[in-house]
C-alpha cells in the first residue's frame, strides 16, 4: 500500500516545495505535471477500502453440472447443504429463485460474491414460461435499485442487480433447444448472458468445434443478444490483441467443472478420473475453463457489472419511466409543460406507519374530546 | 432357452406338463434329431426383431443402433451438423436384412426423433404407444382372418430401448411418465446414455437411484420379476436386473489402441473403448438384446403383450364368444400387466397355457 502512496506523495511534495528559479527552469518539465497521473492509484485504494460486490446467476437444466463449475470457479464449496431431490418430489416441484452470499478475500481484496440458483427450470413435463419466476427476479432487483436511487437516502444503496447469467446448454443435443431459446430471448435485454457448454468432457474435440459453430448460427438466427466482450483498443499490444481474439473466436466456452483433486503425472490437479484417462479441468487443452475464469474474474468482471449499469438497468428505468409518465398524462387528461417527474411512491411499510400514526392521532383526539364532555357533564 | 426354437403359439399345452407320464426309453431313436429339423428350418426362413429407441436428441440413439448391430443402419447425426429437431414426434422406421454364419435377420429399427425435445412435452408418449398398439392391431387383423398367410408378418415392437439423460441425480418426471405407461404394453429397457460424462462413482450411484426411482413408481422393465420360468432364469435375470440401467457408450469409428483396432471415441486424455467393460456397459447391453435374450423378448412381446391386447381388444368388440377361456376384464384405457398380486379375477395370461389355473405365472 505504501509503495503506491509514494510516487503521489512523493510528486506532492516536489511541487509545493520551493524552489530557486534555476531549479524551476531545469525543473520546467514538472510544471507540466498537474498530479492527476495519480488518480487510477486513488481509485485502485478507494475500491479496495469498499470491496465488490458481483452477483452471478447460473440456469440450466439440473444434472449439467451448475453448482460443480461455480464450486471450481471460486474454489469455495457454497452448496456443502444441498439436498437433491428426489423424482416423486421434483415431479411437484416449481421453479425456485435462490440466493447465496459468500465474502471472499484474496490479497487484501474483498469480494463479496452472490450466486443465484435456479433449480426446477426446465425439469418439469410441461415447461411452458418456466422462466417467468427468473425474470421476474431480475426486474424486482432492478425496481428495487430504482427505488433506491430515486430514494431520499443514497448513502448505502444495496446493488443486488443481476450482473451475469451463466446459461448452462446441454452437449447432448444437436443446438439450442426450444427451452434454451425461449430463456435467452426472455432475458437477453435484461441480463448479461453468457452461453456455456456443459459437461464438455463427453465430446470429442471435432464435435465440440461443430457445436459451437451450430450454436453460433443459433443465436444469430433467433436475434439473440449475449454478452459481447468489448472490442480492445488499436493500442493495445499484439498479445493481449491474440487474447481477445481467442477469446472471441472460442465463444460458447465448453467447460467441465470438478470438485475433486486427482493425481495426474504426479500432480496433484483439479480434475476427473475416469478409466481411460484423466480430465483436467485447468489444461487449455481439455476445456475452456480458464477462458471462462480468466473472463468472469480477472479481465471482464468490471465491464459486465458496466454494463449492467449502463445498458440493462437504463433501459428498465427509461421503460419505467415513460410507462409512469404515460400512466400520468392519460390521468390527468391535460398537457403540461414541463414533463411531470413522478416522486416516488412512498413504499409499503412507511405508509403502513403513516397511516398507523393517523389511526392513533385520531384516537387520542377522540378520547380527549370524550374526556371533556364527561367533564362538562359532571 | 433354446435360441432357435420358433415362438409357439399361446394356446398348445405345455411340453412336459405334470398330467402325462414320463416312460424309459429301450434304444435310441433320433427324436433329438427333430432339434436339427428345427434349425434349417429357421435358417431357410429368417428371423425378425424390431426395436425402438426412444429419448431425446442427441443420446446417441442412432450410434448405438449401428453399435449393437455393427452396421451403418442410419447415418448417424453428428452433434452439431443434425437437421433441426421436428416440431412433433415422427417416427421413423429403417429395415435391414442381415447375416451372419448363414442365419438371417430381418431387423427393423424405430426412431422417435422430436421426444422430449420441446418446451411442453405433455403427452409426448401418445405417438409411441399409438404406433405400437397399431402394430398390435396390424398382427390380430391378420390373425382373425379366415383363411390366414402362413407366416404372418410381425411388425410388433420386441423391445424398447429408452435412453435416460446422464444427469447424475435420478429420474426426471418426464422420463417416469413414459415408463410407467410403456412398461405396460411392451418390453421396456432402460440405459444410461452417453455415460462417458459420469466417472464410475457417479455412475453407480446413479444407478442406485434409478433402481430406487424405479421400485416406488412400480416400473417393471425387462426382464420383468414375474415371468421369470424357473429357478436359473431368476438367477440370471437377478444378476442383469442388479446392473439395469446399463451405462453406455456408442461409437461407430475404430481407433488403434495397442495395436488392434478398436470401436471407440478419441478424446484428448484417452480412448473410450466401448467394448471394453472396464469402460462401459455396452457389451452387457448387446449380449442382452442379441446373444441371450433376443428369444426371450419376441416370446414375452407375443405371449404377454400381444395377448393383453388382444383380449382388451376383442373384449370391448364383444367378437370372442363367451366360453371357459372368458375373463371378466374391467374396461380400461390400457390392459396392466398379469401380475399374481392383482385382483383374483383379472387375467392370468401365463406364458403358456391360458386355461391351466394352476401353472404359475
Amino acid at each position: 500500500m505504501d509503495s503506491l502512496a509514494a510516487p503521489q506523495d512523493r510528486l506532492v511534495e516536489q511541487l509545493l516545495s520551493p524552489r530557486t528559479q534555476a531549479q524551476r527552469r531545469l525543473k520546467d518539465i514538472d510544471k507540466q505535471y498537474v498530479g492527476f497521473a495519480t488518480l487510477p492509484n486513488q481509485v485502485h485504494r478507494k475500491s479496495v477500502k469498499k470491496g465488490f460486490d458481483f452477483t452471478l446467476m447460473v440456469a440450466g437444466e439440473s444434472g449439467l453440472g451448475k453448482s460443480t463449475l461455480v464450486h471450481s470457479l471460486f474454489l469455495t464449496d457454497l452448496y456443502k447443504e444441498r439436498k437433491l431431490l428426489s423424482a416423486e418430489e421434483r415431479i411437484s416441484q416449481t421453479v425456485e429463485i435462490l440466493k447465496h452470499t459468500v465474502d471472499i478475500e484474496e490479497k487484501g481484496v474483498k469480494l463479496k460474491l452472490t450466486i443465484v440458483d435456479t433449480p426446477g427450470f426446465g425439469d418439469a413435463v410441461n415447461n411452458s414460461e418456466c422462466w417467468k419466476p427468473i425474470t421476474d427476479y431480475v426486474d424486482q432487483q432492478f425496481e428495487q435499485y430504482f427505488r433506491d436511487e430515486s430514494g431520499l437516502n443514497r448513502k448505502n444503496i444495496q446493488d443486488n442487480r443481476v450482473h451475469c447469467c451463466l446459461y448452462f446448454i446441454s452437449p447432448f443435443g444437436h443446438g439450442l433447444r426450444p427451452v434454451d431459446v425461449g430463456f435467452m430471448k426472455a432475458l437477453h435485454e435484461k441480463v448479461n448472458i453468457v452461453p456455456l457448454i456443459a459437461k464438455a468432457d463427453c465430446l470429442v474435440p471435432s464435435e465440440i468445434r461443430k457445436l459451437k459453430e451450430r450454436i453460433r448460427e443459433e443465436i444469430d438466427k433467433f436475434g439473440i443478444h449475449v454478452y459481447q466482450f468489448p472490442e480492445c483498443d488499436s493500442d493495445e499490444d499484439e498479445d493481449f490483441k491474440q487474447q481477445d481474439r481467442e477469446l472471441k473466436e472460442s465463444a460458447p466456452f465448453a467447460v467441465i467443472g470438478s470438485n475433486t483433486v486427482v493425481e495426474a503425472k504426479g500432480q496433484r490437479v483439479r480434475g476427473r478420473l475416469y478409466p481411460w484417462g484423466i480430465v483436467e479441468v485447468e489444461n487449455q487443452a481439455h476445456c475452456d475453463f480458464v477462458k471462462l475464469r480468466n473472463m468472469l474474474i480477472r479481465t471482464h468482471m468490471h465491464d459486465l457489472k458496466d454494463v449492467t449499469c449502463d445498458v440493462h438497468y437504463e433501459n428498465y428505468r427509461a421503460h419505467c419511466i415513460q410507462q409512469m409518465t404515460s400512466k400520468l398524462t392519460q390521468d390527468s387528461r391535460m398537457e403540461s409543460p414541463i414533463p411531470i417527474l413522478p416522486l416516488p411512491t412512498p413504499d409499503a411499510e412507511t405508509e403502513k406507519l403513516i397511516r398507523m400514526k393517523d389511526e392513533e392521532l385520531r384516537r387520542m383526539q377522540e378520547m380527549l374530546q370524550k374526556m371533556k364532555q364527561q367533564m362538562q357533564d359532571q | 432357452m433354446d435360441p432357435l426354437r420358433q415362438p409357439p403359439s399361446p394356446c398348445s399345452p405345455r411340453p412336459s406338463s405334470p398330467r402325462t407320464q414320463s416312460c424309459e426309453m429301450l434304444g435310441y431313436v433320433g427324436i433329438e434329431a427333430v432339434l436339427d429339423q428345427l434349425k434349417i428350418k429357421a435358417m431357410k426362413m429368417g428371423f425378425e426383431f424390431n426395436i425402438m429407441v426412444v429419448g431425446q436428441s442427441g443420446l446417441g440413439k442412432s450410434t448405438m443402433v449401428n453399435t449393437l448391430f455393427k452396421s451403418k443402419m442410419w447415418k448417424s447425426t453428428l452433434p452439431g451438423l443434425g437437421v433441426p429437431t421436428p416440431k412433433t414426434l415422427q417416427l421413423q422406421s429403417v429395415t435391414h436384412v442381415i447375416e451372419e454364419k448363414g442365419v438371417k435377420l430381418k431387423l427393423t429399427v424405430t426412431d422417435t426423433p422430436g421426444f422430449g425435445d420441446q418446451i411442453n412435452n405433455d403427452k409426448c408418449w401418445d405417438p409411441i404407444l399409438g404406433y405400437i398398439n397399431e402394430q398390435y392391431e396390424r398382427y390380430l387383423q391378420e390373425e382373425i382372418l379366415i383363411t390366414r398367410q402362413r407366416h404372418i408378418p410381425d411388425t410388433r415392437v420386441h423391445c424398447c430401448v429408452y435412453f435416460v439423460p446422464p444427469t447424475g441425480h435420478c429420474l426426471r418426471p418426464l422420463d417416469i411418465e413414459f415408463l410407467q405407461r410403456l412398461c405396460q404394453t411392451v418390453n421396456v429397457v432402460p440405459v444410461i446414455a452417453r455415460a462417458d460424462s459420469l466417472t464410475i462413482e457417479e455412475r453407480e450411484a446413479f444407478r442406485r437411484r434409478i433402481q430406487h426411482n424405479l421400485r416406488t413408481h412400480c416400473i417393471e422393465v425387462y426382464p420383468q420379476k414375474c415371468f421369470d420360468e424357473d429357478i436359473n432364469d431368476r438367477i440370471l435375470n437377478s444378476k442383469i436386473r442388479e446392473r439395469i440401467p446399463f451405462a453406455v457408450v456408442g461409437a461407430d469409428r475404430e481407433h488403434l489402441v495397442n495395436g488392434r483396432c478398436v470401436l471407440g471415441r478419441k478424446t484428448k486424455w484417452g480412448i473410450i473403448e466401448v467394448e471394453n467393460m472396464a469402460h462401459c456397459e455396452f457389451p452387457l447391453l448387446r449380449d442382452l438384446l442379441i446373444r441371450t435374450h433376443l428369444q426371450d423378448l419376441k416370446d414375452i412381446t407375443h405371449n404377454i403383450h400381444y395377448e393383453n391386447y388382444r383380449v382388451f381388444r376383442l373384449n370391448k368388440s364383444h367378437v370372442l364368444p363367451r366360453g371357459p377361456g372368458w375373463v371378466n376384464l374391467a374396461p380400461g384405457p390400457a390392459p396392466s400387466p398379469a401380475s399374481p398380486q392383482a385382483t383374483p379375477r383379472t387375467m392370468k395370461v401365463c406364458r403358456w397355457t391360458q386355461d391351466n389355473s394352476d401353472d404359475e405365472c
